[in-house]
């Protein structure tokens, strides 16, 4: 079922990983996403979502299998923003640059161009308490932008934002990602979220958690928004609703 | 009438807070601290005056009352406003200030140090608190003789005793701090590959400063004591506040025993007044904690 090429950005290859406690959150998961690719990962909570990702950036190593990426520029955005709260949105950004040890302006200047990507132009001396919670996403996403990764490791970015908010975010992220070329691992739980944002949709299972299914998303980029209503929408979430369902069962 | 009160009872009615212009202008704003922050202390003062003149006058007999509880009044005249009463006191503080803010400072730098070295690793931690435990469960009063015997009896061992009092809630409330960061910040470290030195700059100790001031509060407080105590060993030298209570409480001199306890008292206070204001100016913008909590309660 999966995709094979000879180049891959991330390759999962019979990938397991059982956890000290004896809980076996991922057996056999093969998955592999091509450069330029955005590949997303639906599946029910507690299926092992998110160990995916933390074995794919190396927070946590497979118990079984094997993890191959072709880049170690990775930028991981969390569930939750992370920021440090003791310090300015600007602040949060450039301590990338920092921990990277790259010269001051450079990493100002890296850091002003990526909060203006997001949208925070004019925002850049407040501190996280005095942002709301989509602007404090928006920083997370500028800190993983800042350093033009090769391969974004997204986690249920959206998940704790407002309907409204978690669109238009949606409909920031593709803008931004397509102008560049990069890799992207996307974890949701949200179906329409999925397809809008993906070239291709895999399907996961719980206990163990495993790939049952993909599905490509022929659209091309940038996509607009009135696409969720397109009649070939419909069908590929219907798709990925049905095989969740199958899962869950 | 039963039926009237129950619907009343019943009835949750919530009126809206207007917020006028007048009621956020500045004037107001600054009356509004006054009556809630002075007001409230200003009136516990007055009733401990009022207790302590009804104990001096309706409680004791007259021949009593001079050596157990003299009246404010007298306390004011013989030794706060009487300068050859309040010089030495006086003196004696400046003393009590010099080793307990250096005491102060030394138990904060080590206890500061220790917490960073504990946390390198857990088997250090593991085998150093203990003994930061018991530099605190040991009674001081115990091994103040001791330091005595050992450091003479001068400066240096008055600002020893500081430090063996003050240094454990630095120890513990820094090591608290260090531990208290985020997980999530922790992991966006490890994935950007920080050094060891990095994630303690840039994150642990960061995290730990709300903390850290939280311990200089309670161990600005303990070094007040330390300095009292250990004036009240170390008799030989210049005397401190502690040496004076001691030397009034065995002449019996109790309008001055009581201006001592005062003058002690309010260096006890201001020290904690100044180390919660610094622990506001350092760390209240970010950590809600330290925030103001007397607006919209």
């Amino acid at each position: 079922m999966s995709v094979t090429t000879d180049f891959a950005a991330m390759r999962f290859s019979d990938v397991g990983k059982q956890f000290d406690t004896g809980t076996v959150a991922l057996e056999g998961v093969d998955l592999t996403v091509t450069p330029g690719e955005f590949v997303s990962v639906v599946g029910p909570s507690g299926c092992g979502k998110s160990t995916l990702l933390r074995l794919a950036s190396g927070l946590s190593r497979p118990t079984d299998g094997e993890i191959a990426l072709h880049s170690d520029r990775l930028a991981y955005v969390f569930q939750d923003p992370t920021l440090l709260p003791w310090r300015s949105a600007l602040a949060n950004v450039e301590l990338i640059g920092e921990l990277h040890h790259l010269p001051r302006g450079q990493r100002r200047e890296k850091a002003m161009a990526a909060l203006s990507t997001v949208g925070l132009e004019g925002f850049e001396k407040q501190l996280p308490a005095q942002l709301s919670g989509g602007m404090r996403m928006r920083v997370s996403l500028a800190r993983a932008f800042v350093l033009e990764p090769d391969i974004f490791l997204f986690d249920e970015p959206f998940g704790a934002l407002d309907e409204i908010t978690r669109l238009r975010m949606q409909e920031e992220l593709q803008r931004m990602l397509h102008t560049g070329s990069f890799s992207a691992l996307f974890i949701t739980h949200s179906v329409s979220e999925a397809v809008y944002l993906s070239n291709r949709v895999a399907v996961m299972s719980a206990r163990p958690g495993r790939i049952r299914h993909e599905v490509s998303v022929p659209f091309g980029y940038p996509r607009p928004p009135e696409i969720r209503y397109d009649a070939e929408f419909g069908r590929i979430a219907g798709e990925v609703s049905a095989a969740l369902l199958e899962g869950h069962q | 009438m039963t039926q009237t009160l129950q619907t009343q009872a019943s009835t949750v009615l919530i009126t809206a807070q207007r917020a006028t212009a007048d009621r956020k202008s500045g004037s107001w704003r600054r009356t509004r601290w006054v009556l809630r922050t002075v007001l409230p202390i200003a009136a516990a003062l007055v009733g401990v005056l009022l207790t302590w003149l009804f104990v001096s006058y309706v409680v004791l007999n007259p021949d009593r009352r001079e050596i157990l509880v003299p009246p404010p009044q007298e306390v004011l005249n013989t030794s706060f406003r009487d300068w050859a009463h309040l010089h030495p006191m006086l003196s004696a503080l400046q003393l009590d200030i010099e080793v307990s803010m250096t005491g102060l400072a030394i138990a904060t730098a080590m206890g500061i140090l220790a917490a960073i070295v504990m946390s390198l690793a857990s088997w250090l931690e593991r085998s150093l608190y203990p003994y930061a435990v018991v530099l605190q469960t040991v009674p001081i009063l115990a091994i103040v003789p001791l330091i005595g015997l050992w450091f003479q009896y001068g400066f240096n061992a008055r600002v020893i005793v500081v430090v063996i009092i003050a240094i454990f809630p630095m120890i513990a409330n820094t090591l608290f701090g260090i531990h208290s960061a985020d997980p999530g910040a922790h992991d966006v470290f490890t994935l950007n590959r920080a050094s060891r030195w990095q994630r303690l700059a840039k994150l642990q100790l960061p995290a730990a400063l709300p903390s850290i001031f939280a311990g200089l509060r309670i161990s600005s407080g303990l070094s007040v004591i330390g300095a009292i105590v250990g004036d009240f060993f170390f008799t030989q030298g210049q005397p401190g506040l502690g040496t004076l209570l001691n030397t009034y409480l065995l002449r019996v001199q109790s309008s001055d025993l009581f201006a001592a306890i005062i003058l002690s008292s309010l260096f006890g206070i201001a020290v904690f007044a100044v180390f919660t204001f610094l622990s506001k100016l350092a760390v209240g913008s970010w950590y809600s904690g330290a925030q103001s909590r007397t607006n919209d309660r």
